[in-house]
């Protein structure tokens, strides 16, 4: 079976001509594509980052947004117009524009936590009985649920806030604003629970099982290790997910916009109607001219939005890795 | 040239005289952590080379610097000569993947794409601009070579998972044979096969060697001892002594070739 | 079995079914939530809904006709979106996974600040779309080849497509990643070693395999599209259009942004009650077989993982 061919390999060898394989140019131009297309990718992400940052960056800098629209002017007390008492107001259309961020602050803050005060302990509970009480029929239903919960758009969760909740609530309770903060907190937390829900449940599954069998061999009941070793051990992952579902919840934009009846106003009860900050973006952006302060203060918020999720889901994600290792050494 | 060769008398001697495939102060790291520490070896046309060692002794590293294959990831770093019938592996001219072709790799899991029989034998030449008419012969050759043409020649269509795990890597050593390589390297192709595989694939290897040269890699002392006609023994990345293998088994020049065949420390 | 702690009902065991109680109350509540939304709106929006719904414009402000051109501009959007998004994601992940190499400190900055876009309000995404496409990009445009007249300066389905297809772009990329991290890299290795270059080592092993991650992340991208209205609001969704978009600077009308409109601004809330829910009903329609779609392909890929094919 001696094939000479395979005997002059080494003449071969050193004829080819570099350019002559037919795979080669092909090759050259698909990493070029791909190198070419990933560059356009990575970088329109990071033009995000630059863009929003530098429309946002003449609030602290440029003269003349200052003047009408600074830092003193977004924090502090402003003097009104009577020159009596100094207040907070948000009413950039206006002839003396007003750009105090309290109220929108107020109001996210309201919204926020409502929706967290509702959506944490429901999504935390159910987590925990369907990892681990429940038979499986009931967690071949409730995954589901959570499923079709997160995949509804928040569009239409604000059309059923708007058209269905307020109207129980105002039968309900009688109160004078139809979307306030109630409603747009409850629509909220149907968005906030599928997030919390969903990590929470990663994170009590990824206890091993070790540690449950351990607590019942001594004795203890299936209650009595949920929540004294499951729960603690999986915290890291319960903080986590608290965070996330914090961060969904700021961010939220149609829901408020179309429940929480947009006044900025400042006032602690949850049965004022409010503005968030995502709410302000959305139902001012038509109105802007550009370079305007008016302008520069909504993408201020904006890259402060930005931030701030950008923060909470990376520390969420931080804490969840921390989890995976420390149960993953103990197992 | 090739057919002065060819016409020589003595069998032994010119296959001695025609090289396969060589190193020559091979020195190579990964992260900054020497792997080899200067090879120079030979593997001639003719003869099976074994290359035992235990775990951690480079071996599959070198292997895979004989076909490159450690281009794969950039944090390797190589330096010194590999040397093809006398040509620079590693020169700038060579196009990688024609070099791939001529130096075939069998690896230690019997690793079928998830494809047809028929396709995975095709792979390689898809690739080249051969014939279409020319696949049907070059792939009933390798399989025969391979030992696997009667148990497949049916069966050419059916996924390639389907077969134990024996005719898979037969089915792998097949593979490679399709693209008529110089040189064919195996790394523990036999770890995990049963016994009559394990014999199967030896035989196959027997009867390729006087056309091909054979680098084989193994754990398994006895397999070096029983397929080879060369032993090399590496440790810790060096090359400690190469030596045909009746000799190398009954009088090893070195201390520590006799305690690692012995079975002292492995 | 704590029964044979003491021998009668013990406060441990209330509390024990105290909690057991609650947490699948909890479970309960949630699941009437979902029953209440969904059936509400199937209920309400049922009956209007049928196939001249589907394929009419409006007429009467709304009250009557169907909502053909929403559902014709999602499309559009949706399908310029897929044509940016899918290549530029997919070349992201591909380069990410199989040229650079993995000790790169910048790849894992880019994979970390990837996978955490896809926590930024869709608002933030709205922002940029306004201040970067249309009055940078578009109002560039327009001085350029226009000589300053309003062409692409303005709310535009381009630039709303865009806008979209960076918000999904997070999506796509870790789809495929996924999908690229679970193939075994014995098949890469193989393939060098038949003399594949890297190309043809993608192109015949790797993307084949991948290529059921890759449509499950496009399909995810898709449902995301076609549900989020904040982006699109102000980058080229409109409320009545007499046309439908034929040109990259048309505005177009779209089911969800239609729905936020038709809610919070038409004048006469109780005619247009039952083509509003009928449209909500279609939107969420939508959704649901779209995601329905993407979790199957993937229930089917983890099934064939599973069993090493």
């Amino acid at each position: 079976m001696r094939n000479s061919g395979l005997l002059s390999g080494g003449a071969e060898l050193t004829t080819v001509p570099k350019a002559g394989q037919p795979g080669d140019a092909a090759d050259k131009i698909a990493a070029g594509l791909i190198r070419g297309s990933a560059f356009i990718a990575i970088a329109s992400l990071v033009l995000i980052f630059v863009f929003i940052g530098k429309e946002a960056l003449p609030v602290l800098t440029s003269p003349e947004v200052k003047e009408e629209a600074g830092l003193s002017q977004l924090f502090l007390p402003q003097q009104n117009r009577a020159g009596d008492t100094t207040e907070f107001n948000w009413q950039p259309i206006s002839d003396t524009p007003k750009y105090s961020l309290l109220p929108l602050f107020v109001g996210t803050l309201k919204v926020t936590v409502i929706a967290v005060l509702i959506a944490i302990p429901l999504a935390v509970a159910a987590a925990l009985y369907t990892s681990e009480f429940a038979p499986s029929w009931v967690r071949e239903v409730i995954k589901p649920c959570i499923e079709i919960l997160a995949g509804i758009p928040s569009v239409v969760v604000g059309f059923f806030c708007l058209m269905v909740i307020a109207s129980w609530l105002q039968a309900a309770f009688g109160w004078t604003f139809r979307l306030n903060a109630v409603t747009a907190g409850i629509g909220l937390s149907l968005a906030v629970i599928p997030i919390v829900y969903t990590v929470c449940e990663d994170a009590f599954s990824s206890v091993p099982h070790a540690f449950r069998e351990g607590s019942i061999a001594m004795g203890a009941s299936a209650w009595q290790t949920a929540s004294r070793v499951v729960l603690p051990a999986a915290m890291p992952g319960v903080l986590a997910a608290c965070i996330l579902g914090f961060g969904r919840a700021i961010g939220e934009t149609m829901i408020v916009l179309m429940a929480s009846g947009n006044a900025a106003v400042i006032s602690w009860s949850p049965a004022d109607s409010v503005r968030t900050f995502s709410a302000t973006i959305a139902a001012e952006l038509g109105e802007l001219v550009q370079g305007s302060p008016h302008y520069h203060v909504l993408f201020f918020i904006g890259a402060f939005l930005f931030v701030l999720t950008f923060i909470i889901n990376l520390a969420g994600r931080w804490w969840v890795g921390r989890l995976q290792k420390k149960l993953q050494g103990a197992s | 040239m090739a057919a002065k060769l060819e016409v020589a008398a003595n069998h032994q001697s010119y296959t001695r005289s025609i090289p396969g495939i060589r190193t020559e102060g091979l020195r190579v790291s990964y992260a900054g952590q020497a792997v080899l520490k200067g090879i120079t070896l030979e593997a001639h046309q003719g003869e099976i080379l074994s290359i035992i060692g235990p775990a951690g002794a480079g071996k599959t590293t070198y292997l895979r610097c004989l076909n490159r294959m450690l281009d794969m990831d950039p944090d390797w770093k190589i330096s010194g000569s590999v040397l093809l019938h006398d040509q620079p592996v590693y020169a700038r001219e060579i196009p990688v993947a024609t070099l791939r072709r001529k130096v075939g790799m069998v690896f230690s899991v019997p690793i079928t794409l998830p494809m047809s029989i028929y396709e995975n034998l095709t792979f390689g030449m898809t690739m080249t601009r051969n014939g279409r008419n020319d696949r049907a012969a070059k792939i009933e050759r390798a399989l025969r070579q391979a030992y696997l043409w009667d148990e497949v020649k049916d069966r050419m269509q059916e996924p390639a998972g389907n077969l134990s795990g024996g005719q898979q890597q037969r089915l792998c050593l097949a593979r490679a044979l399709t693209l008529e390589p110089a040189v064919l390297l195996l790394d523990e192709p036999c770890s995990g096969l049963d016994p009559i595989s394990t014999r199967r694939i030896e035989e196959a290897l027997q009867q390729l060697k006087d056309s091909l040269t054979i680098v084989l890699v193994t754990n398994n002392v006895k397999q070096a001892a029983r397929a080879s006609d060369r032993t090399a023994f590496f440790l810790f990345g060096e090359l400690i002594e190469v030596q045909d293998t009746e000799i190398l088994f009954t009088t090893p020049g070195k201390k520590e070739t006799a305690d690692y065949i012995s079975g002292r420390f492995g | 079995m704590h029964a044979m702690h003491t021998g009668k009902f013990s406060r441990a065991d209330f509390t024990g079914g105290t909690l057991r109680g609650l947490t699948g109350f909890a479970c309960v509540i949630i699941i009437a939530i979902v029953a209440v939304i969904v059936g509400n709106i199937v209920y309400h929006g049922i009956g209007n809904l049928s196939w001249e719904f589907l394929s009419e414009p409006p007429r009467k402000h709304f009250t009557e006709g169907g909502i053909f051109p929403a559902i014709f501009g999602t499309a559009a959007l949706v399908i310029l979106m897929t044509i940016a998004v899918i290549p530029l994601g997919v070349a992201t992940a591909i380069y990410m996974h199989e040229y650079a190499s993995k000790r790169s400190r910048v790849v894992h900055l880019v994979r970390l600040a990837i996978q955490n876009l896809a926590g930024v309000p869709a608002i933030v995404f709205g922002l940029f779309g306004v201040g970067f496409f249309i009055e940078f990009v578009g109002r560039g445009l327009d001085r350029g080849l226009y000589g300053g007249a309003l062409v692409y300066g303005q709310p535009a389905i381009l630039w709303a497509a865009l806008t979209m297809a960076l918000l999904t772009l997070p999506t796509v990329v870790v789809a495929t990643e996924e999908a690229l991290r679970a193939i075994p890299q014995g098949y890469r290795e193989v393939a060098y070693s038949l003399g594949a270059t890297k190309w043809q080592m993608i192109r015949k092993v790797v993307l084949p395999q991948a290529a059921g991650g890759i449509l499950t992340g496009g399909i995810l991208a898709v449902s995301r599209g076609s549900g989020e209205v904040a982006p699109v609001m102000f980058t080229g969704a409109a409320y009545a259009l007499p046309d439908l978009p034929s040109r990259l600077n048309d505005q177009f009308m779209e089911l969800g942004y239609h729905v936020y409109v038709m809610s919070t601004q038409a004048f006469d809330v109780e005619a247009t009650k039952p083509a509003l829910y009928s449209t909500v009903l279609v939107l969420l329609l939508l959704t649901f077989s779209l995601n329905f779609t993407a979790i199957m392909i993937r229930a089917r890929i983890r099934r064939r993982l599973r069993n090493g094919r």
